[in-house]
Formats: C-alpha cells, sequence, structure tokens
C-alpha cells in the first residue's frame, strides 16, 4: 500500500496533470454546466407551477435524478477519454521502454496509472458535491441516497477506467485503443439498454397466454447497464418490473457489482500481464 | 559481464538474429556496428528486458535477461536510440522520478541529482523544463537517467544519433570519463570512427550475425587479407604505373588527382611487398614515397557489409 501512495507514476502524473492550466479550466467548465443544469431546472420548474415560485420536493427529487443520470453521462464521457491512452501514449511518446527497463513492478505502474487517470474525475465528481447539495434545501433526497450514488460512480469510473488502461495497453496507437474503449463503453451503457427492451418486448409479444410471461435473457443485460442500475435505486419499481420480467429475483445491483467487479479484477490483471514481454522460457 | 549465447529473435520467417555469441568483459567498452535493421537494436531490448528472444540466453553480470528480469533491470542503465521525455516536467523533476522508479530514497536523490547534472554538464539547466533542453541536452540528461542507481553496464543506443559536431564531442567526452569509472559500455552507433576512438572492442553485425569482433586493427587484419598501398613518384607517373600493373599481386590501381599518387590493392605477403618495393627501384621507378593508407572503421564497415549505404 505504502508502495502505491508513494509511487512514483501516481506522483508524477499528478504533478504533470495537475500542473497544466487545461486541467483547472476543465473543472470551471463542469461547474458552470452542472450550476447552469441546476439553475435551468428550478427556474422551469418553479415556472412550472402556475407562476407561484414554489419548488417541490418531489421537484427537487427528480431535478437529483436528471442530475445523477446527466454526471453518469459524463462519466461514461470522459472515463474513456481519461484512460484509454495511458499506456499507448506513454508508447508513442518513446518513454514507455525506458520506464519498463526501471524496477518498477507491472503491477505498480498500471495500478499507478488508473488512479491517476481516474483521480481528475474523481476531482469533478467531489468538486460537484456541494452544487449537489442544493437538493438538501428542497428535500426529497436522503444523504444516504447521495452517499450511494456517489459511490456507484466511483465504482462505475474504476471498472471503465480499468477497461481503458486494458485497451490501452493491449493496443500500441491511442487513437484506436480510444474508439475500442468507446465502443465497449457504448455497448455497456447504450447497447446491453437496447438488448434488455428487445428481449422484455420479445417476452410480452410471444408469451401472451394469459399467464405472466418470464425470460431470463433480459436479465444479463440488464445487469451490465449502469444506467438502469442507477435508475433502479431511484425507482424500486424499475427493478420490480426486470424481476417480473425476467422472473429472476437475485438484486441486479448485486450482480452488477459481481459483474462489474470481474471485469475490473479480469482488466488489471490482463494490462499487468500483457504490460512487459513474456520473458518466461518455454 | 554481458555474456550471448546463440541468441535468436524471429518475427514471423524475418530472422533479426541469428544465433548471436557475444562476451564482453567487466570495465570494457563495446562497440555494436551494423546497418539499419541489422540487429542492433533487438540485441540491446533483449538485453534490457523489453523483449523476448525466440530462442538461446543473454545473461547481463551472471542474471539471465529472461529468469531474472529485474535483476537484470538494476545491472543496467539503457538508453534507447529513439526515447521521448515528459513536457512538464523539469530536469531535476526527470532524474526523481526515475531514482524514485529505482527504489532510490528522496535525500538520497537530493544528493545524486546535483552530481549527475555536473557529470552531464546540465547542472545550469535543473530548474528548466525538460522539453526546451536542447536535443543534445535531452541526450545528455537521459545518460544522466541511465546512471542515476549507478548501474555496473551502460546499454546506449546511438547515443550520439543526430547530434551536432560539438554535442557529439560532449558526449564522447562523458562516455569516457564513464569508462574510466569502471562503468561496462555497450554502445551502437554510426559514428564508427568515434566508436574506434573510444572503445575497447568492436563487434560487426550483418543480417544478425556477428561477421567480426576485436579491436579495429584486429578486425582489418582478421576481414582483409589485403592492404591499401599508397606510391608517389615525382616523374615518369606512366612507366611506375605499366610496372606496378604487371605485378600479380596488385589490384585495383587508380590514379589520384595530384597526377603523381596512386593507390592499388595489395595482396602479398609482405614479403613479396618488400620485394616489390625493391624491383621498382632497381627499374629506376621515381619513387618518393610507399606507404601502406590508412584505412580507417568506415571503410572496414563497408567492405564487410558489401557496400551497402549507410544511414
Amino acid at each position: 500500500m505504502k508502495n502505491l501512495v508513494v509511487n512514483p507514476v501516481l506522483n508524477k502524473e499528478f504533478k504533470l496533470r495537475f500542473r497544466s492550466f487545461k486541467s483547472y479550466l476543465g473543472v470551471l467548465f463542469y461547474l458552470l454546466a452542472l450550476g447552469l443544469i441546476i439553475v435551468g431546472f428550478i427556474f422551469i420548474e418553479s415556472l412550472s407551477n402556475n407562476m407561484q415560485g414554489f419548488f417541490k420536493p418531489d421537484q427537487s427529487r427528480t431535478m437529483f435524478m436528471v442530475l445523477s443520470i446527466l454526471q453518469l453521462g459524463l462519466i461514461l464521457f470522459i472515463t474513456p477519454g481519461l484512460t484509454a491512452g495511458v499506456i499507448s501514449s506513454e508508447r508513442e511518446r518513446q518513454t514507455l521502454n525506458i520506464m519498463l527497463t526501471t524496477t518498477q513492478s507491472s503491477s505498480s505502474i498500471i495500478l499507478s496509472k488508473l488512479f491517476s487517470s481516474i483521480s481528475y474525475l474523481i476531482l469533478l465528481i467531489a468538486a460537484s458535491l456541494p452544487l449537489y447539495s442544493f437538493v438538501f434545501l428542497f428535500g426529497g433526497i436522503s444523504p444516504g441516497q447521495l452517499l450511494t450514488t456517489m459511490g456507484f460512480y466511483l465504482f462505475t469510473i474504476l471498472v471503465y477506467g480499468s477497461l481503458g488502461v486494458l485497451f490501452s495497453t493491449l493496443i500500441r496507437k491511442t487513437i484506436v485503443s480510444m474508439v475500442t474503449t468507446y465502443g465497449v463503453t457504448l455497448f455497456l451503457a447504450g447497447g446491453t439498454a437496447f438488448l434488455t427492451l428487445i428481449f422484455m418486448q420479445l417476452t410480452n409479444a410471444y408469451g401472451y397466454t394469459g399467464t405472466q410471461p418470464t425470460n431470463p435473457l433480459a436479465y444479463f443485460p440488464a445487469m451490465l447497464n449502469p444506467v438502469i442500475i442507477l435508475m433502479s435505486t431511484f425507482e424500486p419499481e424499475m427493478t420490480n418490473e426486470i424481476t417480473r420480467s425476467t422472473g429472476i429475483e437475485f438484486p441486479l445491483w448485486i450482480s452488477y457489482l459481481i459483474s462489474y467487479t470481474l471485469i475490473f479484477i479480469g482488466a488489471v490483471l490482463l494490462s499487468i500481464k500483457k504490460l512487459r514481454p513474456n520473458m518466461k522460457k518455454g | 559481464m554481458i555474456e550471448i549465447l546463440d541468441l535468436t529473435k524471429r518475427y514471423g520467417k524475418f530472422t533479426a538474429l541469428d544465433s548471436l555469441n557475444l562476451n564482453i568483459e567487466k570495465g570494457s567498452v563495446f562497440g555494436f556496428v551494423g546497418q539499419n535493421g541489422a540487429g542492433k537494436s533487438t540485441t540491446f531490448s533483449i538485453l534490457a528486458t523489453l523483449l523476448a528472444p525466440t530462442s538461446g540466453s543473454a545473461y547481463v553480470n551472471g542474471y539471465d535477461v529472461q529468469k531474472e528480469p529485474k535483476l537484470v533491470r538494476k545491472q543496467i542503465g539503457y538508453m534507447p536510440d529513439f526515447f521521448g521525455v515528459y513536457d512538464q516536467l523539469k530536469a531535476d523533476e526527470y532524474l526523481h522520478f526515475y531514482g524514485a522508479s529505482y527504489g532510490i530514497p528522496f535525500a538520497e536523490r537530493e544528493k545524486l541529482i546535483p552530481q549527475l547534472l555536473d557529470l552531464v554538464n546540465l547542472s545550469h539547466k535543473r530548474e528548466s523544463y525538460v522539453d526546451l533542453l536542447s536535443r543534445g541536452m535531452k541526450q545528455r540528461l537521459c545518460l544522466a537517467r541511465c546512471l542515476i542507481h549507478d548501474p555496473e553496464v551502460l546499454i546506449l543506443d546511438e547515443p550520439a544519433s543526430g547530434l551536432d559536431p560539438r554535442a557529439r564531442v560532449e558526449m564522447r567526452e562523458i562516455l569516457k570519463e564513464l569508462k574510466c569509472m569502471g562503468k561496462t559500455i555497450l554502445i551502437s552507433s554510426h559514428i564508427l570512427p568515434e566508436l574506434a576512438e573510444m572503445c575497447d572492442t568492436i563487434g560487426i553485425i550483418d543480417q544478425g550475425k556477428l561477421v567480426a569482433k576485436g579491436s579495429v586493427a584486429d578486425i582489418q587484419a582478421q576481414l582483409r587479407g589485403e592492404r591499401l598501398i599508397s606510391v608517389k613518384v615525382h616523374s615518369e607517373l606512366e612507366k611506375a604505373v605499366s610496372f606496378f600493373e604487371d605485378d600479380p599481386n596488385v589490384f585495383k590501381l587508380t590514379l589520384l588527382e595530384d597526377n603523381v599518387t596512386f593507390q592499388f590493392t595489395y595482396k602479398g605477403t609482405p614479403e613479396e611487398q618488400t620485394e616489390l618495393l625493391k624491383r621498382a627501384i632497381l627499374n629506376n621507378i621515381a619513387i618518393t614515397s610507399f606507404a601502406e593508407a590508412e584505412t580507417d572503421l568506415e571503410d572496414v564497415f563497408m567492405e564487410i557489409t558489401k557496400g551497402v549505404e549507410l544511414t
């Protein structure tokens, strides 16, 4: 653990990232955009209440949900960009070989690269917390719900970040690695939702025999979809609907945790294995 | 110190290294010469644990590069032919980063870095951003980086490439100093005469095979059973040319621009060469100079690699 905390790669990456003025501009524009959305939402919702200027707790809850989904969208959009070039860009910049001839272990390099690249995203989320606290002014959301959402973000960032690092290790060109990571992210965030809908529709269309039809197929893409999981924490009815449709009562979020943990472990282990050539004699 | 046994590396059907055998003594400076694609960088990459060989073995200070790569990394300082730097780091931060990568404590690095910067004449650039340094300075900084963990072996792939003459001389001086410090240096270069000046031993690699090894003089003797003779006369040039052309051991006779000197390749023994000179004098050839012309390493290299142009 000490090695990771005082890790030279982590130290260097922090220096490089936070020395650049662009990083601060990024935080500024992110908070401005989020602030505008919050103020705009409150303004529009207040106007829609027959010009009475009230902002009710259930509207506050809706705002929190909209913000959370938006933030998740931003996370899924930014994470591949931050992580899919961490190793390949070192290779393209011709600094990777030198780093690999040092005595640092592959695991130390990969983990510190992953943590340093997602640290910026964590900074963005942490910086957005005061804006989120707006919802407490109007009620409708418990602090526990806010913490759960933040925990969900951290976990999701870590997993998608590990995928970015994996492709960056396996693929030589950063641009190809980026496209691949975005492709996989799009599949996991959008493709799985589409598959869930298709399977649920198929169940309804072919199973209309008077009893409630079930098709477990819809469960598997649903458990991989971060948007469905996040939504299901706000709207338990959504989870119930998937349970009714699939006939699987095992909680969706636990399946998400398990499958994404396996993806994370697999991606990190494969990255560590593939970073250096296999020198073992046959 | 470095032992390479039957080292082979294949990329599909292409053989980059073909059963290479090499032994480099501790404290010596070994120059690796070869055309582009001859296998120099492949050999260096294997020794630097960046590439796994197809077959064969390589040892650095007794450690097997395949079985004990981490121990090998402690022994070597590797400078690749092309390398990049981190734009946003200062020179001392750059060295701190690599020092920390080798597990050197901060306090020790603080003492070490000024010494290393002094060694490579970059003390005045300690606070400068690395990307603002000239190419020559970056090369020297990279050399300082190679030395941060005090390795016994330095593997330097074309350290002087792309440098202006002044920077080359500076680099050469630093390498001489490192040689005096007892480092074992494995160096490749296209600047062949410089290698000749710096290296104790030279190896010529061609198509993945070591075709010659030894000192420059050894290699010349080993690979060329012939000598280049230069003859100068003060009159009757045609008569002299005709006389020498008649000798069966004389080949490739060419006239030089001054119209009093000509050169030829002589394949006879030293005794026959003495006899030839005696006969020339007895035949009243007006010789003012008869000497073996110096052949430099570049000539030898071109001869061995069959005249393929150096890049």
